[in-house]
């Protein structure tokens, strides 16, 4: 069939000058670009030159609606003296140590457990999914009512005489509960991850470890984590890397303003709060930004390092 | 095999249906107080979480406080066009950065592997400014633009692309077709499910999104749901009913849609796993 159609030598401009054996890679010289174009164009213009525009407003004054000068280290010095930008700093950092541990570990254990094929298994999977699906303003909402000075979680702690705690008026237990949400709505995301990662897991192995008489605990330690070690620095470097970047939790279980006397901002809420607006300082928030960029790089490369020399 | 025994089996349910409560509660909880009508206190103790009349009247209150179902529609639209732009972008894309040969490929690659890589936390000012010197500030255009082509979309299409072999469209170009049918004949028809899991995940995106649409949209009138969710409870944070029935406006449609499309989120995932 194919070899008639060559023979008939189609009227096609391209078939004659093809080098023999490389037929499938010449096509008309404009299209390539045609399909890449759309797509180089939106990140170009919406994710790269904004990238190279933060990094160089960082050292300028600009404003919303006032262009700016040159005013070299002038933002960053700043900064230090902000006590506003440490208290971000601060908390973003905190972010990453309460969320990191517990965003790589429990998902890890919830997926061990819904790993089986055990009737209605899928139900439960798809179900601890729901909270990865649901918008964060409906998770923050969510627990902004069960966490409120009256809502379900105080009525419980009430009816079991435990009495009412303020979580949501209380600059650090505040910080704990968004902390709390960050990780609840992170689970099945990460159990999908490591779902993926158990399933790559040689049965050989348990079973080995099974007849040599390790026990449940001993099997997890020896055989699973070892197995998915890789996969959890993966997890690490994605979950540290966005809790560095906590914005909507916090927004909206502390407000806009950042909870009590601002002390729960985080550094993208002070992004957002110094640039926006028609006042916004452009310039001093890129600044910000720039400090954002160099954790989240730094986060990423020291928790991908600290794994390969667990495997050394 | 080994064997589930009974106890493992009862000790696993157990486990399952004691995180379902945790990670479903909440939700149910959230509902069961948006049906709860004005004379039912909504702060006993001990909680009742069955309401005593069960009520739609909250959901008419939320649509006279803040126009909910614009601001649904709002959302609708701007989820809908990120579908359309991704799949259609990235499809595209993806094909050129896979399966066609000119100058500049790796450097097209690199670019989308770089941007991939920017935090968008990071750049939200300068897309900000970037709209404003566009004219296209609090427009729902604005809102769309910045993720209507994802790189890591073009990058899941440009995988899916490189796993099909290339005899298939050898002997389609060797039959005449030029790259348009081969792309939309040949190449496009088998990744079908990358297309799917893309289509949902920027739909997803889009519905979710909540920063970047606070920051470019101020006009009460152009909110997506989830910032005029946002405003409700800044401004009518006293009634809880009211709150809790905006919120299972914005969930529910993305619990139908991914109840409905579950089995493309876990593709794969049950495959290669252990059978019990």
């Amino acid at each position: 069939m194919a070899s008639s159609t060559v023979s008939r030598a189609r009227p096609d401009s391209r078939a004659p000058d093809v080098p023999r054996g490389r037929r499938v890679r010449r096509q008309l010289p404009s299209s390539p670009w045609l399909f890449a174009a759309p797509g180089l164009l939106i990140i170009s213009a919406f994710i790269l030159y904004p990238f190279v525009s933060t990094l160089v407003n960082a050292f300028t004054d600009r404003r919303t609606l006032i262009p700016g000068e040159f005013v070299g280290l002038a933002n960053f010095r700043e900064l230090l003296h902000d006590d506003m930008f440490w208290i971000g700093l601060r908390n973003s950092s905190l972010y990453v140590l309460g969320v990191v541990p517990a965003l790589v570990i429990l998902p890890l254990l919830l997926a061990l457990l819904v790993q089986k094929n055990i009737p209605g298994i899928t139900f439960f999977r798809s179900a601890f999914y729901t909270p990865v699906v649901a918008s964060i303003v409906v998770v923050g909402l969510i627990w902004v009512w069960l966490l409120d000075e009256r809502g379900l979680i105080n009525s419980l702690l009430e009816a079991i005489g435990v009495g009412r705690i303020g979580f949501l008026s209380d600059q650090w237990l505040l910080l704990l509960s968004a902390m709390a949400v960050t990780v609840w709505k992170g689970l099945g995301y990460y159990m999908i991850i490591y779902l993926a990662a158990l399933a790559n897991v040689p049965r050989e192995l348990h079973e080995a470890a099974a007849v040599d008489g390790a026990g449940a605990i001993r099997r997890f330690v020896t055989v699973t984590v070892p197995a998915v070690r890789s996969t959890m620095a993966l997890v690490g470097a994605l979950s540290s890397v966005a809790a560095f970047k906590v914005f909507s939790e916090v927004y909206l279980m502390a407000g806009p303003s950042g909870g009590p006397a601002g002390e729960d901002t985080t550094l993208v809420m002070l992004v957002q709060r110094t640039g926006t607006g028609l006042t916004g300082r452009v310039g001093y928030a890129s600044a910000i930004s720039v400090v954002v960029f160099v954790v989240t790089v730094a986060l990423m490369l020291l928790v991908l390092r600290a794994d390969r020399r667990g495997e050394a | 095999m080994t064997r589930v025994r009974k106890g493992e089996l009862v000790l696993r349910y157990v486990l399952l249906l004691a995180v379902l409560a945790l990670t479903v509660g909440p939700f149910l909880w959230q509902l069961s107080t948006s049906l709860k009508g004005p004379t039912e206190d909504i702060y006993s103790s001990p909680p009742s979480f069955l309401p005593r009349n069960p009520t739609f009247h909250n959901y008419e209150r939320v649509a006279d406080t803040i126009p909910v179902w614009d601001y649904a529609f709002n959302s609708l639209k701007v989820a809908t066009a990120n579908v359309v732009t991704n799949c259609v972008g990235s499809a595209l894309a993806g094909y050129a950065l896979a399966r066609l040969r000119y100058r500049g490929r790796r450097a097209a690659t690199l670019a989308f592997v770089l941007a991939m890589l920017v935090p968008v936390e990071g750049i939200i000012i300068a897309q900000f400014t970037t709209m404003r010197e566009l004219g296209l500030n609090n427009t729902l255009i604005g809102v769309v633009l910045p993720g209507c082509i994802g790189a890591m979309n073009v990058l899941l299409m440009r995988n899916a692309f490189l796993n099909l072999p290339y005899e298939i469209e050898e002997a389609a170009y060797v039959d005449g077709a030029n790259v348009w049918q081969r792309f939309l004949r040949i190449a496009l028809p088998s990744v079908k499910g990358t297309v799917a899991v893309v289509a949902i995940f920027a739909f997803m995106g889009a519905w979710d999104d909540f920063l970047w649409p606070l920051i470019v949209l101020s006009d009460p009138s152009k909110f997506t749901l989830t910032i005029g969710l946002n405003y409700l409870h800044g401004t009518f944070a006293n009634d809880e009913r009211l709150v809790a029935a905006g919120t299972v406006i914005a969930v529910a449609p993305l619990i139908a849609l991914f109840a409905g499309l579950q089995r493309y989120f876990f593709r794969g995932v049950g495959e290669g796993a252990v059978k019990g």
